[in-house]
């Protein structure tokens, strides 16, 4: 599914030029639940926004679904992004004056899938996160944990062949934690393949592959038997 | 443009931003109601000026003799040029259509005038009828000169009121009927009038044009001439018209006269429309003033919306970051902002503009002052100002949506 070979990106910061990637080889089957773990500075973020058609590396190559990102007009990259991918963030980035469900459905308007649809399918997917009940309700009258749910709905909505979780459980207690990442196993269980940044060892403990990184590169990479998290809710 | 998915996205974010909405719409309505008020009014003001100067510049043009400036058919130079009766009646007869008011006027300064032990000298003119109306001025007491008057050449007088004052102690009614003697020749008081052209004026005495020239032994000068042109709406036309009629009058003295046709000295010409033209000026300069205050309101109430546009667009950075996450392409974001934006100054400069023509249509006629008459403000004006309106959307906003085009979605989600 994904395919990355000798992945290089500085940044430019003033006169100096900071070396965040420094050859990162690593693929992704369809259906692995991968964890990418590091300390601050380790340059997971950076990735992630490689992965996730945001930012565009300075050498080596990234396939995603057998099709090459490189070199991508805005227009492409947005259609991509949509096409490919789903985001799960850490501070949910909803749309506040937007509902749930006109959050969830968000990805499809930009499909140019039509009103009725669109809120089938988001309502389909709301359901599916155990949010049914709550489509109406703006992002400010649901919990933490709902937030992600939603965030985690939408993601789905335009259905990606990826899920790209960014530190997804970082703005919720424990108990919630375990929650999303029940969720995020049962949508795995389905099929999609999803990776996950994470600093916390716990989550990527129920994640079936943890992988390493320091310093802009890989140092391990181990498939684990995941913990299940509904052992812990 | 016309995307009901799209119009449901402007509907749901204007919708859930209402202050944010009406303080946009505030400044446009606002502009484009001043923009149009002010218009309203300088119209009515134009109008107003028009009539004033209308009414108190009428198409009135005067003739009269002077020296001769070349020679011609043997005549010397500096030759002096008087009009007689003759060029009076030619012009009567030739122009008896155009012509609204008319008069020969002839004056004899320093006229020995006394009443019993009361005298003075004053400036006796021979006129005839139409010269109350030529001169804007209105009877007091009595009547004016009659063309019976004229006929029989009585030897009748009307006087202007600082006459009465010093002769007849001021009081009108005393002094018709009394027998006042002019440089020896007694006349019946039979008329007072004022003059709004100031108090020399009131120091005149009229007397027929017939009995002033039989009197004093002068058929052949009959001084000088005005006359008033038929009326027209408009005043280039009305100056044409004035303009072609005095050239026309002027050619024929020249031939009666034996003036060389390029001696521009020989007749006195004086179109007093032609001072108008200024006062049409100011007419045209207020209207500049007016539009240019009314654009400059305009521009910087797009000013506002832009700015608004910009501060909206910095607040939603965060929001724009995510749809371009979520598969929004630049020129989505681009024209969401756009329609927005359009959508926002047109209808909020539509309630500006109709309250603005509700004020006038209602208001307008109700203002009664000199200077400004029903303001109002054309349908063409109103559809400029619309045309100019959807130009100021997309101008607001086109700033404003390039630079959210431009906002990276990694930076604009961004952890703080």
């Amino acid at each position: 599914m994904i395919q990355i070979k000798d992945l290089h990106k500085s940044y430019q910061m003033g006169k100096n030029s900071l070396h965040v990637l420094k050859g990162i080889n690593f693929e992704v089957e369809e259906g692995e639940l991968v964890s990418i773990m590091g300390s601050s500075g380790s340059g997971k973020s950076t990735l992630l926004n490689i992965l996730g058609i945001l930012d565009e590396a300075d050498l080596g190559t990234y396939t995603l679904d057998n099709t090459l990102i490189k070199n991508l007009s805005e227009k492409v990259a947005a259609q991509y992004r949509n096409k490919f991918l789903g985001f799960i963030f850490q501070s949910f980035n909803l749309i506040n004056y937007k509902s749930a469900l006109d959050n969830v459905s968000l990805p499809l308007y930009y499909q140019g899938v039509n009103r009725k649809e669109r809120f089938e399918r988001s309502m389909y997917y709301l359901e599916k996160v155990g949010l049914a009940d709550w489509s109406g309700h703006l992002p400010s009258e649901l919990s933490g944990g709902q937030k992600q749910r939603v965030a985690i709905a939408r993601a789905l909505a335009s259905d990606p062949k990826v899920l790209l979780a960014d530190e997804p459980t970082g703005a919720l207690d424990t108990k919630t934690s375990y929650e999303v990442m029940e969720l995020i196993q049962k949508i795995n269980d389905e099929g999609k393949t999803i990776l996950i940044v994470t600093h916390e060892p716990d989550i990527a403990e129920m994640t079936k592959r943890i992988v390493n990184l320091k310093d802009g590169l890989i140092i391990d990479d181990t498939r684990i038997e995941p913990k299940r998290a509904s052992l812990y809710v | 443009m016309f995307n009901i998915e799209r119009w449901q996205e402007i509907f749901e974010t204007i919708s859930k931003n209402k202050l944010r909405t009406a303080l946009t719409g505030l400044s446009v309505s606002s502009g484009i109601f001043i923009l149009i008020i002010l218009l309203g009014v300088a119209e009515g003001l134009r109008k107003g000026t028009k009539k004033q100067f209308e009414k108190d510049i009428p198409t009135k043009l005067y003739f009269g003799g002077r020296f001769t400036g070349k020679e011609y058919k043997g005549l010397n130079p500096n030759r002096k040029i008087r009009l007689n009766l003759e060029d009076y009646q030619n012009i009567n007869k030739q122009f008896e259509d155009d012509l609204q008011y008319r008069t020969a006027n002839i004056k004899r300064y320093g006229a020995q005038t006394s009443y019993k032990d009361k005298n003075g000298v004053y400036i006796l003119f021979g006129v005839m009828p139409d010269h109350m109306q030529l001169e804007n001025a209105y009877l007091i007491a009595g009547r004016f000169l009659s063309e019976k008057d004229l006929e029989t050449r009585a030897k009748v007088v009307v006087l202007g009121t600082r006459i009465i004052a010093d002769i007849f102690g001021g009081d009108h009614k005393k002094a018709i009927g009394k027998f006042l003697t002019i440089n020896e020749i007694k006349y019946t008081v039979i008329g007072v009038t004022e003059d709004n052209g100031g108090e020399r004026e009131d120091t005149y005495m009229f007397t027929p044009h017939s009995t002033m020239t039989h009197l004093y032994n002068s058929p052949n000068n009959a001084g000088s001439f005005q006359f008033t042109v038929n009326p027209e709406e408009d005043y280039d036309i009305a100056l044409a018209k004035a303009d072609k009629f005095g050239e026309l009058v002027v050619d024929n003295l020249k031939k009666a006269h034996n003036i060389h046709p390029e001696d521009d000295k020989a007749i006195n010409f004086f179109n007093a429309l032609e001072g108008g033209k200024d006062i049409y000026m100011v007419n045209v300069g207020m209207k500049i003033f007016f539009w240019g205050i009314g654009i400059l309101t305009l521009l910087s109430g797009i000013v506002g919306v832009s700015n608004i546009m910009i501060i909206i667009v910095k607040e939603r950075t965060k929001e724009i970051g995510i749809r371009k996450a979520l598969g929004a392409q630049p020129k989505s974001i681009v024209s969401m902002i756009l329609h927005e934006s359009i959508f926002i100054t047109t209808l909020f400069g539509f309630i500006g503009l109709f309250l603005a023509l509700g004020i006038l249509e209602f208001l307008g006629p109700k203002i009664e002052t000199d200077f400004i008459i029903s303001p109002t403000v054309d349908f063409n004006v109103a559809i400029s100002t619309v045309i100019m309106l959807v130009f100021a959307g997309a101008f607001a906003g086109y700033l404003p949506a390039r630079r959210a085009s431009k906002i990276k979605p990694i930076i604009a989600l961004r952890d703080e």
